[in-house]
This record gives structure tokens, sequence and C-alpha cells, in this order.
């Protein structure tokens, strides 16, 4: 149990009086890469920010590496969506990634330039190191995206929970998110992220929880991404579910 | 235009208020609080009258208090009618602050049977009655110039945390600094440089200043620390500057009405606050001018 | 102070005062129609639009005085103080629109902006009239803080006719300012001209806020545009309705108001219309039949008890369907994550209502007949939810609505026999229906 980053047990999550998640149950493997997914309003936001008791209503189990997450905080990680902050807001790329260390420089204490080296570092794992003074306005979505990861990977956790982070970003930092997760994966950290893209799920990770208001399966993607599953997810309407589930070039060798 | 000693003085009194109203102003317009101040000055009267009914006295200590306890609890209501009723934050706002306000007017009525207490005076303030008490330097000076210290200080300490639970409050909460409470906090700081200013000039020069110079910094600057030294310099200028229209330009511009009216000089936080405005539209037009007019970004665009 | 006697009291609500008609009618006239408008601005999420617009007639109000006593005019005569009221709040809404357009300063700050400008400039106005000979500052004041209570019949009848002009307006372009407030884009694609409605939204905020400065005041203004419709919301839900409501409101609070300051001649009129107002607005908040407090904590609070009953009755059943009769406690325990005393005293909950029967002494559960028919409709309910979610997935999760009793309540029947119908078949032989997941695995 202590070597599972998380692990939720029956939770149940309502909005106003309506239930989104139903007794879900999950199980995050370490050491590996996660995709949440399912079809719009199936709470895969929902079950990251539960987990992270950012929904006061939410009730069930949540352990993170087999205890609270006030215990393993610094251990934790969050992307949240891009959208959901101002963009105008009047700092650097670099302030933002140095948010990631507020936690490590402790209250009332300035940043230093160590931190602004960590910063530039992380900003430079993810390709963005000659944007570290660029105001966050005058980025490109995908940029944005990439200075959100950065401000992560500055956390320096073993679990990353992220939001979308592949919606509506160019092919550079698809890729830049990519390796990203190659090198979390490599040492030894594990992330977790809820996704929209079918068919990369295959390609871009080694676990999927298919979620539709409570976990239709989970598992390594090659057992999971089935097109009875999908179907299941997704309704019988899409008619490309079949070509996503068993396109063998798509699916990663040790699933397939 | 004949300049005295009281003239530095009430320019001094003006800029060191406006600069320690700018301080939390800078960060309430990040958090998109900024009509915060104007409900807090709203509703201050009702703790000013409750605390002269109380002491019986036109102490300054008890209606400090009185205050604060208002300006505090306004922020706080409007919070949990928010939450609680599901109210628009603005609308929640607007319904504490008049029914407090309203309270307020009841009370002043009722206390004026035993003392004299008049919410003009609260409400507008009188710079240049506050700066002639005293021989040596004002009080109004030292308070004004240990509010600001206060201000600077917990700006500088809290600096990263005021940034951070402005800038992403969900990020801020998963790393465990709680933007709730340091919103709170703000407040809480708002409310005491609020009352303070109040006290020696009024709730006019507070309202404005918490803001206008805020944003007219926020027009010319890319950084929080850029915004927040600018809008410093910006307040400074407003009351010089708002001084100088109170004692000479405005009466002149009134005397060349037909009907000439001769007036001595007007309201000096009042024109403190207009000549804050009138340096923010300028900086606006001119920004404007410089380069072609902003259209909103679409942030879901790479 | 002074209490009224029966003979004031009486006097007062039959109305025998020519000055309290007038007042009434003049106040209550007006708290209708920015009961009316405030409920646009409401929706429209602009609700401090109207605090910013009366703190702006100010220096328009100190420029017509100058202006009117300049030109040798009575300076306290209505028309070139509203005149100069209305140009001024027009002013402020260009100074608005001038910031919205060229800058990226929230709409927030720059309500504070040019509120706090226009104010500190009327200030600055109004003490140089304090200096002109005369004393006519203090009527000038009247118009800061309100004077319903010295209302002549003449400023009355410009009060009434605006609150009808206003009312007329919003009842004429209801569904215009309706699509406005529900969706701008919409509305523009579609052909409305919504700049102008706008415009013209704005502009009966003007004129609502110049006729209201006589009732409560350029500094109160703003609180009969806002409270009653934030009341008005915890009524209902509809647009209709909550537009209605919200006028009933304004007009109630003037009203209470009137006759309060008609009891008590001492106190301010405006502030005891506000004071009314907020009093609804506390009422509402906690009793509110739609989005009350009260209401909203019962609901929650049954739901989640509704919840935990079904998740007991749930694990009994299917325990129940392999053991075929009564349930260890042990099984439970393995179904749901509570805790032993937690399992206990809901289980204690589920007897006391005659759903469950625990035999004293042994650790175990067993359904009585009504807990049983109760359990396998929760179970068939649940099951056909998640058949429904299986079956559509595509279009379920907006629908999915597990509190509600039957599912037949939210669903369409057609789909709910076709889904009974894939159940029966998989389950005719069986006391209950399968798990649906199962018998497709």
């Amino acid at each position: 149990m202590k070597d599972t980053p998380l692990h939720i047990d029956a939770l149940n999550v309502a909005y106003h009086r309506k239930l989104v998640l139903w007794d879900v149950g999950v199980t995050i493997k370490a050491g590996r890469t996660t995709a949440i997914v399912g079809p719009n309003g199936a709470g895969k936001s929902t079950l990251l920010k539960a987990a992270l008791g950012l929904i006061p209503s939410a009730s069930g189990k949540i352990l993170f590496f087999g205890g609270t997450l006030r215990k393993s905080r610094s251990r934790v990680a969050y992307v949240p969506q891009r959208e959901s902050v101002d963009w105008d807001f009047p700092v650097n790329a670099r302030d933002v990634v140095a948010m990631g260390l507020y936690r490590r420089i402790g209250w009332c204490l300035p940043v230093r330039s160590i931190h602004r080296r960590m910063a530039d570092e992380a900003l430079a794992d993810v390709g963005m190191a000659d944007f570290a003074l660029r105001q966050i306005s005058q980025l490109s979505g995908g940029q944005q995206q990439r200075v959100f990861l950065a401000r992560a990977l500055a956390q320096k956790a073993d679990l990353y929970l992220m939001d979308e982070p592949f919606a509506s970003v160019d092919a550079a930092t698809e890729q830049a998110i990519l390796a990203v997760l190659e090198r979390i994966k490599a040492s030894g950290g594990t992330v977790v992220c809820v996704h929209h893209d079918l068919e990369t799920v295959a390609g871009y990770f080694d676990d999927a929880i298919l979620l539709n208001m409570r976990v239709v399966a989970q598992g390594p993607v090659g057992d999971v991404m089935t097109p009875e599953n999908l179907r299941k997810t997704y309704g019988a309407r899409l008619s490309f579910l079949d070509e996503v589930a068993t396109d063998p070039a798509r699916a990663t060798p040790a699933a397939g | 235009m004949n300049w005295t000693a009281l003239d530095t003085w009430i320019v001094i009194a003006g800029a060191l208020t406006a600069m320690a109203c700018a301080i939390p102003g800078v960060f309430l317009q990040l958090n998109k609080q900024s009509m915060l101040g104007d409900a807090i000055s709203h509703a201050v009267l009702p703790g000013i009258a409750i605390a002269y009914l109380v002491s019986g006295s036109r102490d300054t200590l008890p209606m400090i208090g009185g205050a604060l306890v208002a300006g505090v609890l306004t922020a706080l209501l409007s919070g949990a009618v928010e939450r609680l009723g599901r109210v628009e934050q603005g609308a929640s706002l607007g319904v504490v602050f008049c029914v407090f306000f309203a309270a307020g007017l009841v009370l002043v009525r009722i206390a004026a049977d035993h003392l004299d207490l008049d919410p003009s005076c609260v409400l507008f303030g009188s710079l240049e009655l506050a700066v002639i008490e005293s021989s040596g330097i004002p009080r109004v000076v030292w308070l004004s110039a240990s509010t600001l210290a206060l201000n600077a200080l917990l700006a500088t300490l809290f600096f990263k945390e005021l940034r951070l639970s402005a800038f992403d409050t969900r990020f801020s909460e998963s790393v465990g600094v709680p933007a709730r409470l340091i919103r709170l906090g703000l407040t809480v700081l708002t409310s005491i440089t609020a009352v303070m200013a109040f006290e020696s000039v009024g709730s006019i020069l507070v309202i404005a200043m918490l803001i206008v110079p805020g944003a007219t910094a926020l027009l010319l600057c890319r950084s929080v620390e850029g915004i927040l030294l600018a809008s410093l310099g910006f307040a400074a200028l407003a009351s010089l500057g708002g001084h100088l229209m109170a004692i000479s330009a405005l009466p002149a511009l009134l005397s060349t009405m037909p009907g000439g009216i001769q007036i001595g000089s007007v309201n000096s936080a009042g024109m403190m606050a207009t000549c804050s405005g009138l340096v923010f539209f300028t900086v606006l037009l001119a920004t404007a001018l410089r380069k072609p007019a902003v259209t909103t970004p679409q942030p879901g665009v790479p | 102070m002074d209490y009224p006697t029966l003979e004031t009291f009486l006097r007062i609500f039959s109305l025998q005062d020519h000055n309290t008609r007038i007042v009434l009618a003049g106040a209550c006239a007006f708290g209708i129609a920015a009961g009316l408008i405030g409920a646009f601005l409401l929706l429209r999420k602009r609700s401090l639009l109207g605090d910013t617009l009366g703190h702006a007639t100010l220096p328009g109000v100190a420029i017509g005085f100058l202006v009117a006593y300049a030109a040798g005019h009575d300076p306290r005569s209505f028309f070139p103080l509203a005149l100069g009221a209305t140009l001024s709040a027009v002013a402020g809404i260009g100074a608005l629109a001038l910031v919205r357009r060229f800058s990226r300063i929230k709409d927030d700050a720059a309500l504070a902006i040019v509120l706090s400008v226009f104010f500190g400039f009327g200030i600055a106005l109004l003490s140089a009239i304090q200096q002109l000979p005369g004393g006519f500052a203090s009527g000038l004041e009247h118009l800061i803080y309100g004077s319903a209570a010295t209302m002549t019949s003449a400023d009355a009848t410009f009060v009434i006719a605006s609150s009808l002009g206003i009312s007329l307006f919003c009842i004429a372009l209801f569904k215009e300012f309706s699509l406005l407030c529900f969706d701008e884009a919409f509305a523009r694609s579609s052909g409305w001209p919504a700049t102008v409605l706008d415009i013209l939204l704005m502009s009966l905020v003007v004129w609502a806020t110049v006729a209201g400065i006589q009732t409560v005041g350029i500094l109160l203004v703003v609180a009969l545009l806002v409270i009653p419709p934030a009341s008005a919301r915890f009524w209902c839900d509809g647009m209709g309705p909550m537009a209605a409501v919200s006028a009933v409101s304004g007009g109630l609070s003037c009203l209470l108001g009137v006759f309060l300051s008609a009891l008590f001649p001492k106190w301010p009129t405006g502030a005891l219309i506000v004071l009314s107002a907020g009093s609804i607005f506390a009422a509402s908040l906690v009793f509110g039949p739609t989005r009350g407090i009260l209401i909203r904590s019962i609901r929650t609070r049954r739901a989640e008890k509704n919840l935990r009953r079904e998740h007991l009755l749930r694990a009994v059943f299917e325990c129940a369907e392999l053991t075929e009769g009564s349930v260890p406690l042990a099984d439970l325990l393995a179904k749901r994550p509570w805790t032993r005393q937690q399992m206990l005293a809901e289980i204690a909950r589920l007897a006391d209502r005659g759903l469950l029967t625990c035999p004293p002494g042994n650790d175990s559960v067993q359904f009585t007949a009504t807990g049983l028919s109760e359990a396998r409709r929760l179970v068939r309910n649940h099951r056909l939810w998640e058949l429904y979610l299986i079956r559509h997935a595509d279009v379920a999760p907006a629908h999915v609505d597990r509190e509600a009793d039957r599912i037949e309540h939210v669903l369409d029947r057609r789909i709910v026999e076709e889904l009974e119908d894939i159940l029966d078949q998989r389950s005719h032989e069986r006391l209950v229906p399968s798990d649906p997941e199962k018998s497709q695995a």
C-alpha cells in the first residue's frame, strides 16, 4: 500500500444534487503513466480535483502513498487546466515556474537566485529556456501549457496529476510533453493524465482508466482499450472505436 | 497661489495615505476584488456609530476598533452570502454593504441625540482640517506613515504568497498555500488601511487610491513588483497634482464661468482622486494610441 | 426616542396624510421599476454598475447646480440637477467603455475607477458650493443621502412617470433583454442588435438612477437595483417569475420603509427602505423555497442519507443474491469502505424503518418484506442507470440523475422500456435482475 502513489476507494462526488462520480475506485501503479479517458462530463477532471481535496463535498477514501495528502503533499504535483487561470496576469514564465518551489522556499522567504536557476532548468526541460522572461500573455497556448508543466517539474514530485495537458496544443508542445512523461517515468515517477484523445491513448500511456461517472475498466491499455469497453464508455455511436482499439500500430509492444 | 507649510503637510499626508492604500489595492485588483474598497468605506459607518454609542466619546481608538470590525465583517459576510446563497460576487458585496451603510445612517441619527456626528465627515473627510491640529509634525502624517510602513512590510514578507494565490487559486491550494486565508488577510489589511485613512483624510481618497494608481501601473508594467513600485509613484503624483488643482486650477476655472463664482480652495482629497483619474485616462489613451487596440486574447488558441 | 401613539399609527396606515400618500406612491413606483431593471443587471452580472452610476451622478448634479447659479436661476430647481446627473452618468458609462475598449483592466477595477474618480470630483465641486453664499449646500447633501420624506408632488410625479416608463420598456423588451442576459453571442448571431439593446439597458439604469436619487439618495440607489433581484433569485428559477418577484420585493421594501419612517419621522427614509429590503433578503436567503440555505441543506442531507441507505441496501442485496438469506456483517464490511461503527449505525437506521432485521447476537442482517421490495426497486433503478450509461454512454452523463425516485421520471419512456427488455432477457429466471456488467463480460 505504501508504494501505491494513489489509491481511491468508493469516491462519491455530487454537484448540487447531481451525483457525478459514483463509487469510483482507482489504483494508480507506481512508475507508470496512466490516462483517465472518458466522454465529456464523465467526471475526469472532477476525479483529480476530488483526490486533491479541492472539492469539499467529496466522500470516500483517498490515499496518497498509503497516507493522507497532507503527509505527502511535497510528493504530489498538480497541473491544472490551462483555462483555470487568467493569462493576463502580470508575471513572466520564470515567475510562474518558481511558484512550484514556494513550498520548498517556505513562508515569507523570498525567491532567491538559486530558485530562479532551478526554475530556468525546469523551463529548459520543456524546451522553453528562451522564454523565461516572456510575459505569460505573450506565449502561445502550447507554450503556456509547457510553462505549467515546468512548474510541476520544479516541484520534483513522485506523482504528477495533470488535467488535460494535451488539450489544443501544437505538435512541438505535444512532443515536449511526451519527452517529459518519459523522463518522469525513467526516474521512477508516476503520471496520471486526464486525456481526451482516444487515438493517442495507446501510444502515449502504459495504463488507462475508462471513466464515465463510474469506472468502466482500468489496467494496461492493451487490456482496457477493447471495443467492448469503449462502447460501454462512449456509447455505440462512435464509429471509429474499433479502429482505435484494435490498431496494432498504435498499441505499445508491452500491451499488444 | 499662496503655498504655505500647511500645503506641504497636506501633500505629504495625502501622498503617504495614497501610497499606503496603493499596496493592498494592487493585490485587490489582481484578485478581482476592486469594489471591496468602496464597499468597506461605506460599511464602516455602523461600526463607527456603534463605537460612539457604546463608548460615548469621540476617542479614536474605539472608533477604529468599531470600523475595523465592520469592515472585516463586510468581507466575511459577503463571502458567506456568495458561498451559501450562490449569489454572484458583485451582488453579494452590494447587498451587504448597502445594508451596513443604511444601518449606519440610522445609527448615526440615533447617536445624534447624544453626540455630534456627521456622516459626511466620516465619508468625505477633510485633509485640510486634519493637518491643522498640531504644531510639529501633524498626527495624521505619523498615522499614515506607519500604515504605509506596515503595508510595505507585509507586502514584502508575503509577496510570493499574495501573488500565487491571486494568480492560481487551485494550484496554490494544491501546494499547501491556503489561498482563502491569504485573501482574508488581504481583506483585513485593506480594512485597517481604510480605517486609518478615514479617520484623517476620508474615504474618497481611499477608494480612489486603492485602485486607480495600481490600474495606471498595470497599463505600463508587466510584473507585480513593477506595478507595486509604479503605483507608489502614481499615488504620490496624484496627491501633489490634486492639491495643486484644489487650491488653484479649479477655483480659477470656476471664476471664469459667466456668473463669476469666486471661491477659495476646494476639497483636496476629492481633487486628488480626480487627478489620479486624469493621470489614468491620459496613460490609457497614450498606450492605446501607441499600439493598436487590444483585442481580447483567446486563451484556448495555441 | 419617541414612540408613535396609536393615533399616529392609525393615521399613517389609513393614509390620511397627504404627504405620506405622495411619498408612498413615489417610492413604491421606484422600488418596482428598480426591481425590474435590477433583475436584468443581476443576470448580466453587472449589479455594481448601479453603484458606479449612482456615484457618477454627483459631479453632474454639482455642475448643474453651479451653472444654474451662475446663470442666476434658482440652483435647487429640479431640471438642471436631473440633466446634470443624467449627462454625468452617461459620461461615466463612456469612461467605462473606454477602459474596456483600450485596456485589459478587469471590469470590477474599471467600475471602481470610474466610481471613485467621478465621486471625488463631485465632492470637490460640492466643497466649492458649500462656500457660496446662501447655504444651498444642505439641499445637495439631501441628494447624497436621499430625502424621500421631503418629496413634493412634483418630485413624485417625475419619479412615478420615470418608473412607469422604465417598467414599460422592461416589459416590452422583456424577451430581448432576457436573451441578452442569457446568451449575448446567440442574440448577436440571430440578428438582434445586441449593442443597441445593451446601450438601452444601460440608459434605463441611468434613468432609474436619476429617478432614485430623490428617493434613496446617490449612495444607496444601488441598493434597490441589487437587493430585490438578489432576494428574488431564492424564490424562483424562471426569468419571468424572477423579474416579477424582484419588482414586488422592491415595491414592498419601499412600502415598509416609508411606513417605518412615517412612524419614526426622525429616521432617514432611504436608509429604512434599504434596511427593509435587506430584511427581505435575509429572510429569502434562509427560507427561499428554491435556492434558500435551509431547503438546500435539507436536500443535501437527504441526498446523503439516501445515498448511504441505497449503498447499504444494494450491498445487502448483492450479498443476498449469493447467500440466499441472511447476510453476515463481515461480507458487508468487505463491500463498503465504512468502519464497523458506521455500518452498525446505518443498519440500525434501516432496521428502525423496518427494512432490515438483525437477529440479536448474530452478526448478520436480513431483509424484511418491505426491505426486499425497496432494495429490488433500488437495484433495478441502479442497474437500469448503469445499463443506460453503457448503451447511451455518449449522452448519458448529462441525463443521469440517480437521486430521482424512478428512472422513468427522468428518461424517455421508450428508452426505459428498451433498457428493461435487455435487463429482463438477462435475468428472467432469477429472483433479481443480475449485474449487467458481469453478464455482458
